[in-house]
């Protein structure tokens, strides 16, 4: 078993957070995994990546080579295009629709999502709406970890009990919308 | 012992909390803060050692080299460039040598993804002549930091570890073994660790007489792997550190399989590598960094029937970081097929200012009240407010080290340049701006210094600074700026027109003014919140 996910989306939508869930998850779960990620500078409203591997065999490069993506998971629509070219043919895109507007020369949204759906597969989450029914516009991250849970090699028990692990500390109010973001967006991925 | 899942900089940190480590100090810096934050969040939990963050990591380099004077383990972290601020330090440390392990770990930024250049530790190791390690994965992070402990103590003299940006910054699991205690106290011989001439004398050919024992150490790491093909004498490759996951990836799907050495200690294990060449016709060196490698094996007349490959003969690009596309084609091996960019037009999104970020609206005081003049010359540093120079402020002209920004407005106003405008963060002003400033000031030259206040450490992730609030007023005072020219502002878009008012007349005061825009740092003020 391997997989290789490009994670994506802009500075401060919690991009780590996501990527915390799936390695812990694939530590418990018995895979190995290496997830290279972006720190410093890049990171201020920036757009941000993360590599992350998971595989049942010795997984060497840190970053993954073009064309061997299984996934592309974004919280950004746009940014989930920038990496289309790290895409297997015919691999998997889930994305939310929502888009960020930080900078002034962002294309027509329309054509961003229509060329998202010339993927092999392609996952549309409006995560902002979403994560609002959740209880929490903040949560969209999860939403779009919900929404990828049924592509992911790993369980989703696994995944929920990180879930809770990471918003533990802050408090069970949290943890609880963060949950109910998870369902909900596994929920709009479709039935699996 | 257990598993656990860690950052690269994580692993160097906790190998070196279970070689019994006492003391460890840096300066942030990406990608090497996460090693001190790691240490930092360790001690705090009962962990039985010291952990700071320095002033600069000069000072960082001399704590440790004063722990390990007394006997004890000490660590110190930074990145590439701040090996340059620490290197007169470091090179001497090579002849006080260490009395307890010292371990010093520089992590390199190939790519410049947060960095003013790419230089390459490594030379640095060699420059001192001393051991170097360069890990390849996580594991070996773990592994080589505690290692590293053993070696420093069985030479006497530190150790270099480097990392790169791609290893610091990437998460894996890492199998950790049981700590061992700390050194006790023990004293160095202060004719070792005074470095007059004559004991100086003594100390280099100490460390001379010392290359040998280096240098077979260096051959014995069992991380120097090498593999011959008996079948295929075409090509070799030399690989090091993360280069070398990049080859074994490649390799893995490619249908090829060259002779390979894998390096991860330095001097450079030569005789595996005089193995390895005389197998092969041609010789491809993958390095992160620039062609140390490439360039010791070449040398200046080349090895008679060979030829060496990499990133001087044109097989890899001379700049940049490597990855695993760049290896394959090096490899020959075609690029996989892959989903392909769409034809919409990827819009940038380079990093910027944080909305409602105090910088921002210092920035457009200093543009407005620059109006009348009709040069700008604004000198700049190391920080957040480096995106200044970027739309919608293009503020700053220059930015080329800690602190270079005092230095250079002097400069250019001795020379003529009027007004000469130097904007610096409090704690790259505590690093390495009082210095430039006291000569400012007893010169009294024709500059205005502006201090942007915030707090903190921003771009790093808010480490502690120490040069801020009413202590950086004493500070400015007390190298002697005249009281009427150190002005104070707030940084708030209400406070726009005085801000101006404030900046222009001290620009156009005849001599040294320093004012301080005092704002707290927006992310370390929801940190606090939360």
């Amino acid at each position: 078993m391997k997989q290789d996910i490009i994670l994506a989306g802009v500075g401060g939508q919690g991009i780590l957070s996501i990527a915390f869930v799936i390695d812990n998850a694939a530590l418990a779960d018995g895979l190995q995994f290496k997830q290279a990620e972006v720190h410093g500078m890049a990171q201020r409203g920036g757009a941000v990546q993360s590599h992350l591997r998971l595989s049942s065999e010795r997984i060497w490069s840190d970053l993954i080579p073009k064309g061997e993506a299984d996934m592309i998971l974004s919280v950004e629509p746009l940014e989930a295009l920038r990496y289309f070219d790290y895409l297997k043919p015919g691999g998997t895109v889930v994305t939310s629709s929502t888009p960020y507007k930080n900078i002034p020369d962002y294309p027509d949204l329309d054509k961003v999502l229509g060329a998202v759906r010339k993927a092999g597969r392609s996952v549309i989450v409006d995560s902002e709406k979403v994560a609002k029914e959740a209880g929490t516009s903040k949560a969209q991250n999860i939403v779009m970890l919900g929404a990828a849970s049924p592509f992911l090699a790993l369980k989703e028990a696994t995944l929920r009990s990180l879930i809770e692990a990471l918003f533990k500390p802050r408090g069970p109010a949290m943890v609880e919308a963060n949950l109910k973001a998870f369902e909900l967006g596994r929920a709009a991925a479709g039935p699996s | 012992m257990a598993r656990q899942v860690l950052l690269g900089d994580e692993a160097v940190a906790l190998g070196a909390v279970h070689a019994g480590l006492s003391a460890g100090y840096s300066y942030p810096g990406t990608p090497a803060s996460e090693i001190m934050e790691y240490l930092v969040g360790l001690a705090g939990k009962g962990g039985g050692f010291k952990a700071a963050w320095s002033v600069n990591e000069k000072v960082a380099y001399e704590e440790a080299l004063g722990a390990s004077y007394a006997g004890k383990r000490a660590l110190v972290s930074f990145k590439h460039v701040g090996l340059n601020v620490a290197a007169d330090p470091f090179m001497n440390s090579a002849m006080t040598g260490a009395n307890g392990g010292l371990v010093v770990v520089s992590a390199d930024d190939p790519g410049m993804h947060s960095s003013q250049n790419e230089q390459d530790s490594r030379f640095y190791a060699q420059f001192a002549q001393i051991f170097c390690y360069e890990p390849s994965d996580h594991q070996e992070c773990y592994d080589m930091a505690r290692e590293a402990f053993d070696v420093s103590e069985k030479l006497g003299l530190p150790v270099l570890l480097r990392l790169v940006t791609r290893l610091s910054h990437s998460r894996s699991s890492v199998e950790t073994r049981e700590p061992r205690a700390q050194n006790g106290l023990s004293i160095g011989d202060w004719k070792d660790w005074t470095l007059l001439p004559a004991n100086a004398r003594r100390r280099f050919d100490l460390l001379l007489s010392r290359q040998a024992e280096i240098a077979r150490l260096a051959q014995a790491s069992p991380a120097n792997a090498l593999t011959l093909n008996d079948k295929d004498r075409s090509l070799g490759v030399i690989a090091s550190g993360i280069a070398a996951n990049y080859f074994r990836e490649a390799v893995a799907k490619g249908g090829i399989s060259p002779s390979f050495l894998k390096v991860s200690t330095y001097p450079l294990p030569d005789k595996l590598v005089r193995e390895l060449v005389a197998h092969v016709d041609a010789v491809l060196v993958l390095e992160d960094g620039y062609p140390l490698i490439e360039k010791t094996i070449r040398g200046f007349f080349g090895i008679p029937g060979k030829r060496v490959l990499g990133r001087t003969s044109g097989a890899l690009p001379a700049a940049g970081e490597l990855s695993p596309d760049i290896v394959r084609q090096a490899l020959g091996l075609a690029p996989l097929p892959a989903q392909g960019l769409s034809d919409v037009a990827l819009a940038g999104r380079p990093p910027q200012l944080c909305v409602g970020c105090p910088h921002a609206d210092t920035f457009k005081a200093l543009n407005k009240a620059r109006e009348g003049y009709a040069q700008s010359n604004v000198f700049s540093d190391i920080g957040c407010y480096t995106l200044g120079a970027l739309p919608p402020y293009n503020a700053i002209q220059s930015c080329v080290c800690m602190g270079a920004g005092i230095g250079m407005a002097r400069g250019a106003s001795d020379v003529g340049l009027r007004p000469a405008v130097a904007v610096i963060g409090d704690s790259t002003f505590a690093h390495s701006g009082i210095t430039s400033l006291l000569g400012a000031a007893a010169a009294d030259a024709d500059m205005t210094v502006i201090i942007l206040d915030n707090g903190t450490v921003a771009m790093t992730g808010c480490q502690p600074s120490y040069g801020s609030g009413e202590r950086l007023l004493r500070i400015i005072e007390g190298v002697g700026v005249p009281k009427e020219h150190i002005r104070t502002i707030e940084p708030l878009p209400k406070n726009h027109e005085k801000n101006v008012q404030v900046i222009k007349e001290e620009m156009d005061h005849r001599g040294l003014s320093v004012i301080v825009a005092v704002r707290a740092c927006i992310q370390e003020s929801r940190k606090k919140r939360s």
